[in-house]
């Protein structure tokens, strides 16, 4: 990414989200802080429970933010917005989700289900330029317009999850959030979905925020990448970066258990555990520090010592 | 490796009765499944994998049947089986199932130690404090820490990793001779999947068992797998050892499905994507079911169906291009890659 064009788009600031009161009090997301720059792909990793899809339907306003501030181009989108910005931000963030099956409206043709967005917030002037709008976004996708009037039962999964991208694209997001957007298809669909994806960044300049447990494919899409641990961001960095130099024991552990399609190499590997106790954090407690240019861990004084060694 | 089979499936034909129209979903295969030996079924969904191995369990859905073919297991043939008391002796005992999903595939009811207790007092005659014993022996097998609570509770209070051993301690309660894994580790995390995937190799040498993976992850497949068949649309189009599949493959599916990896890809290239889509099974597919999606498709392959032809003693392609007629067609860039370290494992070759 060069260094011009490094403008924030989207600022997370400390943000805890808790869920529940008194005994059932649950802290699922625990200060955590990100920026995200016009233009990337910025990866969230982390393993089932780790609050990576709480932060981005928090980003989008589907959970409320406990506190802590999210930021976009510069204003204030968490907590009471006016009307105006409210649609604003509804325009601009976009969600595709993970499961093509369940987020898609049975019971509606694809005509309606890529316009609600437009149907919603009433931003077509007339019907011929909604449907004109739903036209290209249909072709945008792959997808022949014709099929507007079929339902989602009469197409494939990774048919039904390029729906998925036109009804998201219709509203010419700036932000597309996915959540998993792939994980729920096949392995040679995944590759026309993620070739979609990528085609789509370039024509139009979008920004994403990709949430995801698979880092071999955190690593073909995101420039950068954050892995999350219980809440909090353990190590940020340029993706290549952290795949050559991991220093978190978790980002480590869960390198070393991405499956590699190579026997060889595969079979006498043994994947690391990772064990949080192996921290010393009631004497020391961790800071997030930059271990090299956009290279950030999370770490005590003791572990940023040995860190700083294995980079040299 | 000793070729003793265990299992061989001769010409086997799977049909599908929907609405009036008929599916042919396993369109004739042979296999032979070895003693002791894991063996990895990959392909896309509705290639027939999971169909295949619910045959060898007479686990098809109502509406479907083999209609030709044989499977043999201990000199019985399995496909002529038709009442549910025949099947009673195999299912479980002799060949058990390993679902995808280890939510549904328990009893939310049910504490998880009585899930595995019915099994061995239905199969195996334990009753009461010995098969209670057993059980917990196997809860502490599939590496479930306490394994006298967790015998007590309910599937809801076990994580999505513990749940799936538990599942598998159903699976091999019985002491089964062959395991069918359906995508064990798709609904898990990566670091789950990896600790399943070392627990299932170690009961395999405990237990001396035959192990079947069904999956569409390569990467899995690379590590447990010591042969791999590759399905494409209710056929084996490729079968040979983990390393000649992964380095020496030769259907051109197989190059397309490896190709899309993304472990494999080039960042800020597209990644290789198949064109096209699986053929309709409620039509007869003639010549190679692959062609109308290889862009390199011969004449051929179109208007015959390829036999096998064999690449080495355990290696065998269904595709016109081992003919010796055929032209010389290049795999794609990402598969000549991996097509280099063949010649490191076998300068000669």
């Amino acid at each position: 990414m060069p260094e011009q064009t490094r403008e924030k788009l989207l600022e997370v600031r400390d943000l805890h989200v808790v869920f529940g009161k008194g005994k059932k009090r649950f802290e699922a997301i625990k200060g955590v802080s990100f920026d995200i720059y016009q233009g990337e792909t910025f990866g969230l990793v982390g393993e089932s429970g780790s609050g990576k899809t709480t932060i981005g339907r928090t980003i989008i306003r589907i959970n409320e933010a406990t506190s802590g501030e999210i930021i976009y181009r510069g204003k204030r989108i968490s907590g009471k917005l006016d009307k105006a910005t409210d649609r604003e931000i509804v325009r601009k963030i976009q969600m595709i989700f993970q499961d093509p099956m369940s987020s898609l409206n049975e019971r509606a043709k694809v005509d309606y289900i890529v316009s609600e967005g437009l149907y919603n917030l009433k931003n077509f002037a007339s019907e011929e330029e909604r449907q004109r709008r739903v036209r290209k976004a249909m072709l945008d996708v792959g997808l022949p317009p014709e099929f507007a009037t079929r339902f989602p039962h009469e197409f494939s999964g990774g048919q039904r999850q390029r729906i998925g991208v036109a009804r998201v694209l219709v509203m010419q997001p700036e932000l597309i959030i996915a959540d998993e957007p792939i994980s729920a298809l096949d392995v040679s669909i995944r590759a026309q979905v993620l070739n979609l994806l990528s085609e789509l960044q370039k024509d139009y300049g979008l920004t994403y925020l990709f949430i995801a447990h698979d880092l071999s494919i955190m690593r073909f899409i995101t420039d950068r990448l954050a892995v999350i641990h219980k809440g909090i961001i353990v190590e940020l960095a340029e993706t290549e970066k952290l795949f050559r130099h991991p220093l978190h024991p978790y980002t480590k552990a869960l390198l070393s258990a991405i499956p590699q399609p190579d026997p060889l190499t595969e079979k006498d590997k043994t994947a690391m555990v990772y064990d949080p106790s192996r921290h010393n954090y009631e004497s020391s407690a961790p800071k997030w520090l930059e271990m090299e240019e956009g290279h950030f861990v999370l770490a005590n004084e003791e572990e940023s010592l040995v860190y700083r060694k294995e980079l040299n | 490796m000793e070729n003793d089979n265990i299992l061989s499936v001769k010409n086997l034909e799977v049909k599908f009765n929907l609405r009036g129209q008929v599916l042919t979903a396993i369109r004739g295969i042979s296999l032979d499944l070895y003693k002791g030996e894991s063996l990895a079924i990959v392909g896309e969904s509705g290639s027939g994998k999971s169909v295949f191995t619910k045959t060898f369990m007479g686990m098809l859905d109502q509406n479907g049947s083999v209609t030709a073919g044989e499977i043999l297991y201990k000199g019985m043939d399995l496909a002529k089986f038709k009442s549910e008391k025949e099947w009673l002796r195999i299912r479980g005992k002799e060949i058990a199932m390993v679902f995808q999903d280890p939510m549904t595939s328990l009893n939310p009811l049910k504490p998880v130690g009585k899930q595995i207790q019915e099994a061995l007092e239905m199969h195996q005659r334990l009753k009461g404090k010995a098969a209670r014993k057993r059980t917990i022996e196997i809860l502490n097998d599939v590496g479930i820490p306490l394994p006298e609570m967790r015998y007590k509770q309910y599937p809801h209070e076990f994580s999505g990793g513990m749940r799936q051993r538990a599942v598998i301690a159903t699976a091999i309660a019985c002491r089964p001779n062959i395991l069918i894994c359906d995508e064990p580790t798709t609904a898990l995390d990566v670091t789950i999947q990896a600790q399943i995937i070392e627990l299932l190799r170690g009961l395999q040498k405990k237990y001396d068992l035959t192990i079947v993976y069904i999956t569409h992850d390569l990467g899995v497949v690379a590590k447990v797998a010591e042969r791999i068949a590759v399905m494409y649309a209710g056929d084996i189009i490729e079968i040979g050892t983990c390393n000649e599949i992964f380095y020496h493959a030769q259907h051109p599916y197989t190059w397309a499905l490896l190709s899309s990896l993304p472990q494999l890809g080039v960042k800020g290239e597209l990644l290789y994507s198949i064109k096209g889509t699986p053929p309709n099974l409620f039509k007869e597919i003639k010549g190679d079911a692959f062609a109308p999606r290889n862009p390199k498709a011969l004449n051929i392959d179109f208007l015959i169906r390829p036999p096998y032809f064999q690449v080495s003693p355990t290696h065998f392609a269904k595709t016109w291009l081992l003919d010796p007629r055929a032209p010389r067609i290049d795999p794609p860039g990402t598969i000549k890659r991996l097509q280099d370290k063949w010649k490191e494992i076998k300068p000669n070759a």
